[in-house]
């Protein structure tokens, strides 16, 4: 397997605070990844660092080419979807607006047209409320919605930034359900960081624990799932 | 009873141009979250250039068209070179970024054109309408000019993906850059945008207060109180908020004793106070809660 993304020496800048000190990791094609750590550690910082929407020094490579320099729409446009905190719903557009939205940098009109059709069929809530403003859907509504929009630009590696926060335990199972599924039929390869750290090691293949911005370990969602600290520390048993 | 029709239909028409001047307000406000104080300045200069390519022999429409397009461009530009960089200023450096440019388009009109004042003509005439008194020619077709523009601008922003993606650009920046907008190409176009439709309002109200560098002072004036009464967040606000205070301007001058012209400017400014007071947010507009 080849790596798609590939992280060296990653530090991350909020004003004078440094938030992440040269972290290192790669993701496989097709691989599903989670980032595991306590609030404040750096999840979040790594994954805006991939997008370009924090400052940032180190070397990222997407494909073997280079993202430094790159807008964040233009790393987006190279088919790396993020689901950022917190879901980034346009809360004044309709549902189906949203799906649009995803997809706004496509040119297939078919294509997009028949995603649309897709994603009601991933997210059978999502048909039934397509007129409605977004902003007048549930929590976990909001976060399918999200994930939907993401999955609109048909992207290669898709970010997610704590999916099940504030989603009751059903839901979660549910979302979950449906990545494991988006991974395997449409070889989308998933980085997820997550504080549910059980659930998101059933999803994942690999797992990264990051304390204060530098991964602490790594190895299979088996090996992580099983280690003594992890279990006592994010698992809770 | 038809001095009051008259009064009001009178108000429609100019409210027509208000409603230009607040939609324009509005576009920038939505983008950068500011109020251009310079959009009168730039429709005048707008007007100017029309006035210009008219005296060079271009007919009416095509002098009109060019001027569009040009006013397009100019709004970008000068999104470009001065507010960009100032993207993320204080709100203080940008106001002083608006006077700047009030200012250095009010004299570089006065430069090239002087202050004198000129005619300008309408393309619509100015015998009576449909044979009544009550309102000329050119006034309706101020109106009629506005309702299109109303109409083409809602078929853009509701049914094409340019308007779609800059309506994402407006409410939620970061949201829209992570789904591959370039929001500040979005930006710069609601600036050309903006300025083109302030150029219609300038060519449209010329031929009545006549082509001179500060014959926007006042139309801007009513065209925030406009906006501000609309709902500074929604362009249907601003539109009908136009045409209201265009009538409200007209009225209070007939009847109110003492008003008379020339203390219609500050009932404008009364009108704004009174609603940022009274409902901040405006007719049309969202209440915009930030969470601190």
């Amino acid at each position: 397997m080849t790596a798609m993304l590939n992280i060296k020496d990653l530090r991350a800048y909020y004003g004078q605070v440094q938030a992440l000190h040269g972290l290192e990791f790669a993701l496989n094609q097709g691989s599903v990844t989670t980032l595991l750590g306590a609030n404040g550690a750096g999840k979040t910082t790594t994954l805006r660092a991939i997008c370009n929407m924090v400052r940032s020094t180190g070397a990222i490579e997407f494909d073997g080419a280079p993202l430094a320099g790159r807008s964040t729409e233009n790393i987006v446009r190279l088919g790396i979807a993020h689901v950022p905190q917190g879901r980034g719903t346009f809360t004044t557009m309709t549902v189906e607006e949203n799906l649009q939205l995803g997809a706004i940098t496509r040119k297939d009109k078919a294509g997009v047209v028949s995603d649309i059709e897709r994603m009601y069929d991933h997210f059978p809530v999502l048909k039934q409320r397509h007129t409605q403003q977004a902003g007048t859907l549930s929590g976990g509504e909001q976060q399918m919605l999200a994930v939907a929009r993401a999955l609109m630009l048909r992207p290669r590696l898709m970010l997610l930034d704590e999916p099940s926060f504030g989603l009751a335990p059903l839901i979660v199972r549910d979302l979950f359900k449906i990545l494991g599924k988006i991974n395997r039929e449409d070889k989308v390869t998933i980085l997820v960081v997550e504080q549910n750290a059980q659930l998101a090691l059933e999803l994942a293949d690999k797992a990264f624990v990051i304390e204060t911005g530098r991964i602490v370990m790594s190895g299979s969602a088996n090996e992580i799932a099983n280690n003594e600290d992890v279990r006592k520390s994010y698992l809770g048993y | 009873m038809e001095l009051f029709t008259n009064q009001v239909l009178a108000g429609i028409a100019t409210g027509a141009i208000y409603a230009c001047m607040a939609l324009a307000v509005v576009m920038i406000y939505q983008a950068i979250d500011h109020l251009n104080f310079a959009q009168g300045e730039m429709a005048m200069f707008s007007t100017f250039v029309c006035w210009q390519l008219m005296q060079w022999g271009v007919p009416y429409w095509g002098a009109f068209l060019i001027t569009l397009v040009f006013s397009f461009a100019g709004g970008i530009a000068i999104e470009r070179l001065l507010f960009k960089p100032l993207a993320k200023a204080p709100i203080l450096t940008n106001v002083a970024g608006f006077i700047a440019l009030y200012a250095i388009i009010n004299s570089v009109a006065g430069l090239i054109w002087d202050f004198t004042i000129k005619q300008f003509p309408t393309p619509f005439g100015s015998s009576p309408f449909l044979g009544s008194q009550l309102i000329s020619t050119h006034q309706a077709g101020m109106i009629g000019v506005t309702l299109m523009l109303l109409v083409l601008l809602f078929v853009f922003f509701r049914f094409t993906r340019m308007g779609l993606a800059m309506r994402a650009a407006a409410s939620l920046p970061e949201s829209a850059r992570l789904v591959g907008i370039n929001t500040s190409w979005m930006i710069a176009l609601g600036w050309g945008m903006a300025a083109a439709i302030g150029a219609i309002a300038g060519m449209l109200i010329a031929p009545v207060v006549f082509l001179e560098p500060n014959m926007m002072l006042g139309v801007l004036i009513y065209g925030f109180a406009a906006a501000v009464l609309g709902g500074l967040t929604s362009p249907l606000g601003a539109v009908v908020g136009g045409f209201l205070v265009g009538v409200f301007e007209n009225l209070v001058g007939t009847y109110i004793p003492g008003v008379g012209n020339e203390l219609k400017l500050p009932i404008a400014l009364a009108l704004i106070v009174t609603v940022l007071v009274v409902n901040p947010a405006g007719l049309f507009g969202r209440p915009i809660v930030k969470r601190v």
